[in-house]
């Protein structure tokens, strides 16, 4: 069955869906969408590094990204730049960096527009293997470290009066983004990884009661939105990272519709 | 000053001689503190003393750069921060805020609420409280936790004068119940909850401390707050002529409940000088400005 490109990239579709529901409402939630973004940006960084190390492309995206997240938390501290400039300053020179080092090594033929917008055919047995392993890692890690992460959304200082210790959980947060960028990179690509951790989210709070409700729609929503979306991919040829992207939107907005009997939404 | 060094089971924290030095300078320096069960220790001080600093080393998330805490063993704290911001998209409602830090009992939880009195707020989301509201929350959070020590962290931000007074009552009952300890910021220089068995008056040393009316007469305290010490330490210690009730209706004096609380609606007392309120208390007091805060232990 696995033999299948398309059910190979369906498969590993899901499982990127299922650990970007609840990363996806964290980030939501800490309003972290665009520092989001500037770690997905750095992938491309990241993958010029992996060729010129010839080091492991995923391991050489995660480097990057959790390098960049440790630099923006740094000049965050200095305070010279407002985190805003900070993230655009970050995620676009990341980005054009990572073009300019790919196109300068000549000697490596790299699919652009496969590692910008995803790519269902560029899915192997290796790469489900990866994401199931690695997805239930990151699973297993918010799982773990949920209590502290939530409390230290709330308030950090109230979870470190009480003894939670936010900073250890917001360092772990930070990988956990690295990784989920490293591991969606082929399906989604780097333009629109945040999308498919943040619209998903954003369509779950709707019906969600508690932050552990929200997570869990995440997934489910966010592995609706890949299934509809690489269906369309395949059937119009179109790539795989901007149909789903599309399908989470057409989730969202259907999602937006008043429903009967229900007072309006705030 | 008055910090008594004494070690006995009903002391919770100890601080001696405790400084914290950061980035080239000392952020506080020379404090002594002790926390013991069913007092209250007020710490007032200008923006940037080192209340905060004091405090956390105090709940032990800081360690001191000199000096020595002791902390009971065991020590359960419930912390009540300054007002949050919440994000809306985060889907938290009261009940669950209860369990954010860790599980409680449901018992606990029902008693907690209760006794904040906001029983009737659980199962709304936190986003839509009012300020007053959520401070309470906030405080039945932390009581659930049945604390050997509660540390509110300027927890009157954002919060009317109707409902200072509300939660400071609230905040007094919960000692006088339970005997926890309470370290409280200030965020007021010139106003310390009535019932405060110690001041501590810090300017990145503890620059004066003792009982609120001696810190109120006492020089330091007058030369750091300059001008407006003339206004001294304030004390809350007055009733109303009427109560709030949890569901937003008015209590009045004359035992008749209205849906509003206006002036000239009949149910209140006729209006004095000070304003609205009733006060109640032995010592001179002294006014600069015509405001309704009532100064003990100053030279009117």
């Amino acid at each position: 069955m696995l033999d299948d490109f398309f059910t190979r990239a369906l498969v590993a579709g899901i499982g990127i869906a299922l650990m970007a529901g609840p990363l996806g409402c964290l980030i939501v939630w800490r309003r972290m969408a665009y520092f989001g973004d500037t770690m997905a940006h750095s992938a491309l960084l990241g993958v010029a590094l992996a060729f010129l190390l010839e080091i492991d492309l995923t391991l050489g995206v995660f480097a990057v990204a959790a390098l960049v997240a440790i630099v923006l938390v740094l000049l965050q501290r200095r305070d010279a730049l407002s985190t805003d400039s900070l993230l655009g300053i970050l995620s676009h020179s990341t980005l054009a960096l990572g073009l300019v080092a790919i196109a300068f090594m000549t000697w490596v033929r790299v699919d652009l527009m496969g590692l910008l917008f995803g790519d269902i055919l560029a899915v192997s047995k290796a790469d489900l293997v990866l994401v199931y392993a690695g997805g239930a890692a990151v699973l297993a890690v918010i799982a773990w470290l949920w209590r502290p992460l939530l409390a230290a959304t709330v308030s950090p200082e109230l979870a470190e009066a009480e003894g939670l210790r936010p900073e250890r959980s917001r360092i772990a947060f930070m990988l956990l983004m690295a990784a989920v960028v490293a591991i969606a990179m082929k399906i989604v690509g780097v333009l629109l990884i945040t999308a498919l951790l943040i619209v998903p989210a954003a369509t779950a709070r709707r019906f969600a009661a508690t932050p552990e409700i929200m997570a869990v729609l995440a997934s489910a929503i966010g592995g609706a939105s890949v299934v509809a979306g690489l269906l369309g991919s395949f059937r119009f040829d179109t790539p795989s990272g901007p149909s789903i992207v599309v399908a989470a939107l057409a989730i969202f907005l259907i999602a937006l519709v008043p429903r009967p009997g229900r007072a309006a939404a705030r | 000053m008055s910090a008594d060094p004494r070690q006995d089971a009903l002391t919770l924290v100890t601080l001696k001689g405790v400084g914290v030095h950061r980035s080239g300078r000392w952020i506080v320096r020379g404090v002594d503190l002790v926390l013991r069960k069913g007092e209250v220790v007020t710490l007032i001080g200008p923006n940037g003393s080192g209340k905060s600093t004091t405090a956390k080393v105090a709940t032990g998330v800081l360690r001191p750069d000199e000096g020595s805490v002791q902390r009971t063993a065991g020590l359960t704290l419930g912390y009540v921060p300054q007002r949050l911001a919440i994000d809306r998209t985060l889907p938290l409602t009261v009940a669950r805020l209860m369990t954010l830090t860790g599980q409680r009992p449901a018992s606990d939880i029902d008693d907690a609420l209760d006794s904040a009195g906001v029983a009737h707020l659980r199962t709304a989301e936190v986003q839509t409280l009012s300020g007053g509201e959520f401070q309470r929350v906030l405080l039945a959070r932390a009581l659930a936790r049945k604390p050997d020590l509660l540390v509110l962290d300027e927890p009157l931000q954002g919060v009317d004068f109707q409902g200072e007074t509300q939660l400071y009552d609230l905040i007094r009952g919960v000692r006088d119940r339970t005997g926890c300890g309470v370290l409280l910021i200030s965020h007021d220089l010139h106003v310390v909850m009535a019932g405060t068995d110690t001041v501590i008056c810090l300017n990145g040393h503890v620059c004066c401390s003792g009982t609120p009316e001696a810190v109120a007469s006492s020089p330091e305290y007058l030369d750091l707050f300059g001008a407006r010490a003339a206004r001294s330490l304030a004390i809350y210690r007055h009733h109303h002529d009427h109560t709030h009730l949890p569901d937003g209706r008015v209590r009045h004096a004359d035992g008749s409940i209205t849906d509003h609380c206006h002036a000239d609606d009949g149910h209140h007392t006729p209006p004095s000088t000070e304003g609205r309120h009733d006060h109640d208390h032995g010592h001179d007091h002294a006014h600069d400005d015509g405001h309704s805060r009532h100064a003990t232990g100053g030279n009117g």
